[in-house]
């Protein structure tokens, strides 16, 4: 297991990186039953509007408190939930690793979500930022905590696909 | 109303009496939305506009819409609350920029023309020129160039306005059916717990006929159906106030287990659907008579909501001929206990445009405003429950949704 405090900053951001590269790419190629693996068994999920974070009300278009939901949020948009074809395409920036707390990697970063319908065209669907805790497991780093705070407060039809 | 603008009704024609057949082009014609403008929104009508609790303490204000009017709701220092059209009576500039916050008046940033929260005009800079030049006009009369003022009244926490001097007051509006449940949800103190905002590509109508269609949601949710949050073999009601323009649907969980017969050849009731962690669904009961679902449409623009433990209410705001926005502000209550907090935090998954039973109305409403805008001249076809605007003690109906139009046809002008 990796041991967060003995690495140097460079391979600390080169390790959260990775992790952040991996999450992406695991949406946006539809790998989305891998999702979930991606985070810690007791992990939280949230996806909240920049007008309620910065109000600091609670109320989120997702709110998951353990792996199992997020497996079921996957379950859903396969088998239970109705929506017209799309592809998402993460754009990651600013990633700031801001340090190691209580065994945590506090990071956030920047994402820009492009979406493409079956029409063809593609849009900016959503923007805004992740707030991440990272935490070393076993089978490498992992996300203990995932705050996604969107800065597109109105939702274009509907939110199925996790940003 | 003005005589130049107004748009020909005679060019939809309504096959038959009533609202059973609905000629697509009340959906898509841009002459109907204008008018649906003067005639619902700027007419007979009262919007739903704020929460009080939204609003708590003098100076908060908040920005909204009647119809797409933009409208700034305020309290005024002696707690009375007040609607005006957000646009300075000088050159027509927003005077108020942000979704919401809290101010002592509201300064237009174009001139500085200043309105006390009554809407008000209390300053205008220059009025009397400088050093003897300029300035406004001798006659200029300081009470006549206020904000466009709406009436506003208040019924259980839910603030409405309207732009009409005729509208009978709100009680009377809404009626006994409506008032009933509106002092069932809002029965203490509500305390707001954040908004949702959805933009859907769609006519505000067919969000109007989708809240009030008991029929789809047990079909079009899987999610809904398998959980049993709601199925039509449920007991439930649909029901309309005396005018039909209001209605509401309800429905009690766990009174339908070992009768979901008539589901077997539907895509929608998946036993093998199961969830890794059941907690989303788990909840308290909250209310002494059993109901776990209402959805009540309150003609033109509000649905008042109790699914399990989520209550919002949602503001339709019609944003063009196809496209709508839906606010969703979710509440619970302030004697919430930390338990009930988490719950309708967690709960909160099953509603909104994320929500697992939810998500699909925006979809539904998309599909059909995609389909429908070639051939104006023909309709929709409506009939579950015996093709008329009728309460019904089930809910296998598409009763209330007759109802609406039969309402709509009045209310715009249509010979029924």
């Amino acid at each position: 297991m990796l041991d967060l405090s003995a690495l140097t900053p460079v391979d600390l951001h080169y390790q959260v990186g990775k992790l952040l590269s991996d999450y992406v790419e695991c949406i946006d190629d539809d790998r989305l039953e891998e999702w979930p693996d991606l985070f810690v068994e007791d992990c939280l999920y949230q996806v909240i509007a920049r007008e309620n974070a910065d109000r600091g009300l609670p109320t989120s278009a997702m709110y998951c408190d353990s792996r199992g939901m997020l497996r079921d949020r996957v379950v859903a948009l396969r088998h239970a939930n109705i929506y017209a074809k799309h592809y998402y395409r993460h754009v990651l920036s600013n990633v700031n690793v801001k340090g190691v707390q209580d065994g945590e990697v506090l990071v956030q970063s920047n994402y820009v979500v492009l979406q493409t319908l079956v029409e063809g065209d593609t849009k900016v669907f959503n923007a805004g930022k992740y707030l991440d805790r990272i935490v070393a497991t076993p089978d490498g780093l992992r996300f203990k905590r995932k705050v996604v705070v969107f800065d597109t407060y109105r939702i274009p039809n509907l939110l199925v696909t996790p940003l | 109303m003005n005589a130049i603008r107004e748009p020909a009704l005679g060019h939809l024609r309504w096959p038959t009496a009533g609202g059973s057949r609905v000629p697509y082009g009340v959906f898509t014609d841009p002459a109907i939305y204008e008018l649906e403008q003067q005639r619902l929104f700027r007419g007979d009508a009262w919007s739903f506009v704020a929460l009080e609790a939204e609003i708590p303490a003098s100076g908060d204000y908040k920005s909204t819409f009647v119809g797409d009017s933009p409208v700034v709701v305020s309290r005024a220092e002696d707690g009375s609350i007040h609607a005006y059209v957000n646009r300075c009576a000088h050159r027509g500039a927003a005077i108020c920029r942000e979704l919401r916050g809290n101010v002592q008046n509201h300064t237009c940033v174009y001139h500085q023309w200043a309105y006390d929260l009554k809407g008000n005009l209390i300053g205008v800079p220059f009025r009397r020129g400088l050093n003897g030049q300029g300035g406004m006009p001798a006659d200029f009369d300081m009470k006549k160039h206020g904000l466009q003022k709406l009436r506003v009244e208040s019924y259980g926490g839910l603030v409405f306005a309207t732009f009409s001097e005729s509208v009978e007051p709100l009680p009377d509006y809404l009626g006994p059916m409506p008032c009933k449940a509106i002092d069932r949800i809002m029965n203490r103190p509500i305390t707001v717990l954040g908004d949702q905002r959805q933009y859907v590509a769609g006519n505000w109508k067919l969000y109007a006929e989708n809240t009030r269609d008991p029929y789809h949601a047990s079909l079009l949710h899987l999610f809904h159906c398998t959980f049993g949050l709601y199925r039509s073999s449920q007991k439930g009601v649909s029901v309309m106030d005396a005018k039909r323009r209001h209605s509401m649907l309800t429905a009690m969980r766990g009174t339908d287990e070992g009768m979901v017969d008539g589901y077997q050849d539907t895509r929608t009731y998946n036993t093998d659907f199961t969830l890794a962690d059941p907690s989303v669904l788990a909840g308290r009961p909250e209310f002494d008579d059993g109901v776990t679902l209402v959805i009540l449409a309150v003609f033109p623009n509000l649905v008042v909501q109790q699914i399990a433990n989520t209550l919002a209410v949602r503001q339709i705001i019609p944003r063009g001929v196809d496209k709508f926005e839906l606010v969703w502000t979710q509440f619970g209550y302030v004697d919430d206990d930390a338990q009930m907090q988490a719950i309708r935090n967690k709960q909160g998954n099953l509603i909104g445009p994320a929500g697992l039973i939810s998500m699909e109305d925006g979809e539904a409403v998309e599909i059909v405003h995609r389909s429908i805008i070639r051939d104006q001249d023909q309709t929709s076809y409506i009939a579950m429950g015996g093709e008329q605007a009728k309460d019904a003690e089930h809910l296998v109906t598409e009763g209330s949704i007759i109802g609406f139009w039969e309402y709509y046809r009045e209310a715009m002008g249509w010979a029924a």
